[in-house]
């Protein structure tokens, strides 16, 4: 059985209808990337599966529950983590009290909270040093990891993550790659939202395209990055 | 200098009903970005609620020890005045979450005239006295500053009510949920917090905390009418502005500062100049410094 089904998906705000009907699944341990250009749909995907906005009409079934009429703030504890679109730290709090927040979910497991923020500093040595400060102060690259590290205090099976690499310099850029790849060896499934293309394909196993809210390709990150049409249109290819 | 001392302590009492009041204000503010104009009415029914239970109830009589009794009432008071504000958000502020922004501003307007004329049609027009001697009327000198058991009182509930918020809302995790849940409701959800649980606990703990203040009030000055809530909210407003709407040490800060300013106005002006001090400090912080005294310390990086 599938992670995670999307079956159908429609999702309009107001009278823009932004998703025409997606449909993909993700396995356990997989890295699925989402790709294609700007307002093709690919953060209202993300956010219909985390319960911010409402499906018009179709599925989304994780662990074979439907999510359609949960609550964002139930969905969380069901196991889906998503690091939002522009990072959306919380920028009058210290980089610690991020941190707690995104362990809210797990109530007074303090043990459990304990470790993995000790995990998170591991895999963020930055964030340590950096625990007392107030998130608005951070750099961007140091937002992007609070806001994976935010999000994996949740302890998800399945992480949303929507444009880690948005505005980083390219050495960041690899850094952040490289640990999402540890983050995924670790057993959390990924759902990569990418405007870069060919870093996420490098990183994913599959890969589904988006244009103005439908699915115009999908298959494995390698036939995708051989795909003369995704590398005229994403990879900037002739 | 002596008079000068004894108006900032006479300051300082009047200020830290203001701030008990603002306190409501702003934490809506954070929350919602709405001013809760109906605020100052809850205020004004905790005046007169603690009228009821001690002079239409007799409720002193009942419980023996009188200072158990006023803890009674105080309790009794902002729980009812809790639940009205629960009320208040369902009814006049949770149906409009997701219209624009005047829409719940012009509701806040209509639930405080209607609260202002229910009370007045239970209670009636006039002006209703609270009864001598729920405080003994004690008072000491203390370097030729004179100061009442009532208002030793008042300012010991009103700072150690600031300062257990003030704990709640910088030391706990509950309270670090009502911070982000001001900052971008999308993404405390995300974090799993249920914000709308949230902001009704921000609708218990403002109106609670201005009910205390209502009950003080109506102690120390003795007279209430329905009216009020008008004049102290407007107060309780500047205030939080003053402070910087939404920050809530600001509003703690403000109310102390106004309630100062407008006694030594006052003191030293005339006492017909109370509200006009009140008013130049609204303006002037709204044409100076519109983010108020605490406001936004932080700056953002995008």
């Amino acid at each position: 059985m599938a992670m995670l089904a999307v079956e159908n998906l429609h999702v309009s705000y107001g009278h823009v209808h932004a998703l025409k009907g997606i449909t993909f699944e993700l396995k356990e341990g997989e890295i699925l990337a989402l790709l294609g250009a700007n307002g093709a749909g690919k953060s209202t995907t993300l956010r219909a599966i985390s319960g911010l906005v409402a499906p018009r009409a179709g599925r989304i079934l994780f662990a074979g529950k439907d999510l359609g009429k949960v609550p964002a703030h139930e969905i969380v504890r069901m196991g889906v983590a998503h690091a939002p679109e522009g990072r959306r730290v919380f920028a009058t709090l210290t980089v610690e009290e991020n941190l707690i927040l995104g362990g809210y979910s797990r109530g007074r497991d303090r043990k459990g909270l304990e470790e993995t923020r000790r995990q998170v500093y591991e895999l963020f040595p930055r964030l340590y040093e950096r625990r007392r400060q107030l998130a608005g102060t951070l750099s961007g690259g140091e937002q992007q990891m609070l806001s994976i590290g935010r999000a994996l205090m949740a302890a998800p099976r399945l992480l949303l993550l929507d444009e880690p690499s948005l505005g980083l310099a390219p050495l960041l850029v690899r850094e952040i790659f490289q640990t999402i790849k540890e983050i995924n060896a670790r057993g959390v499934t990924i759902l990569l939202v990418e405007q870069n293309a060919r870093a996420a394909l490098r990183l994913a196993h599959r890969g589904v395209v988006l244009e103005a809210g439908r699915m115009v390709l999908a298959g494995s990150a390698r036939e995708l990055l051989g795909d003369e049409r995704v590398k005229k249109a994403y990879l900037g290819e002739k | 200098m002596q008079e000068f001392l004894q108006q900032v302590v006479n300051g300082l009492t009047i200020g830290s009903i203001y701030a008990l009041v603002a306190l409501g204000y702003t934490m809506v503010y954070g929350i919602l970005k709405l001013i809760n104009f109906a605020h100052g009415e809850l205020f004004m029914i905790g005046s007169f609620l603690a009228f009821t239970l001690i002079v239409s109830a007799n409720l002193m009589e009942h419980i023996p020890h009188p200072v158990a009794g006023l803890v009674a009432v105080f309790l009794l008071v902002a729980l009812m005045v809790a639940v009205i504000g629960l009320i208040l958000e369902r009814v006049a502020y949770r149906p409009l979450r997701r219209s624009s922004r005047l829409a719940p501003l012009v509701s806040a307007l209509g639930a405080s005239i209607f609260l202002q004329n229910a009370i007045m049609l239970v209670y009636g027009g006039g002006y209703l006295v609270f009864p001598e001697n729920l405080v003994p009327n004690i008072e000491w000198s203390v370097g030729g500053i004179n100061i009442g058991l009532m208002r030793v009182i008042i300012l010991a509930l009103s700072i150690s009510l600031m300062l257990f918020l003030y704990l709640l809302v910088q030391k706990t995790r509950l309270g670090a949920a009502m911070r982000a849940c001001s900052l971008d409701h999308d993404t405390a959800r995300l974090m799993g917090i249920n914000v709308d649980r949230i902001i009704a606990l921000v609708f218990v703990i403002g109106p609670a905390l201005g009910a205390i203040a209502g009950i003080m009030v109506g102690m120390y000055y003795r007279q209430i009418n329905f009216t009020m809530g008008w004049a102290y909210g407007l107060r309780a407003f500047t205030a939080a502005i003053l402070g910087g709407i939404g920050n809530i040490p600001g509003a703690m800060v403000g109310g102390l500062l106004l309630g100062i300013l407008e006694t030594i106005g006052a003191g030293y002006v005339a006492a017909a100049w109370k509200d006009v001090v009140a008013f130049i400090i609204l303006i002037l912080i709204l044409i100076l410094r519109p983010t108020g005294l605490l406001g936004e310390r932080v700056a953002e990086k995008v």
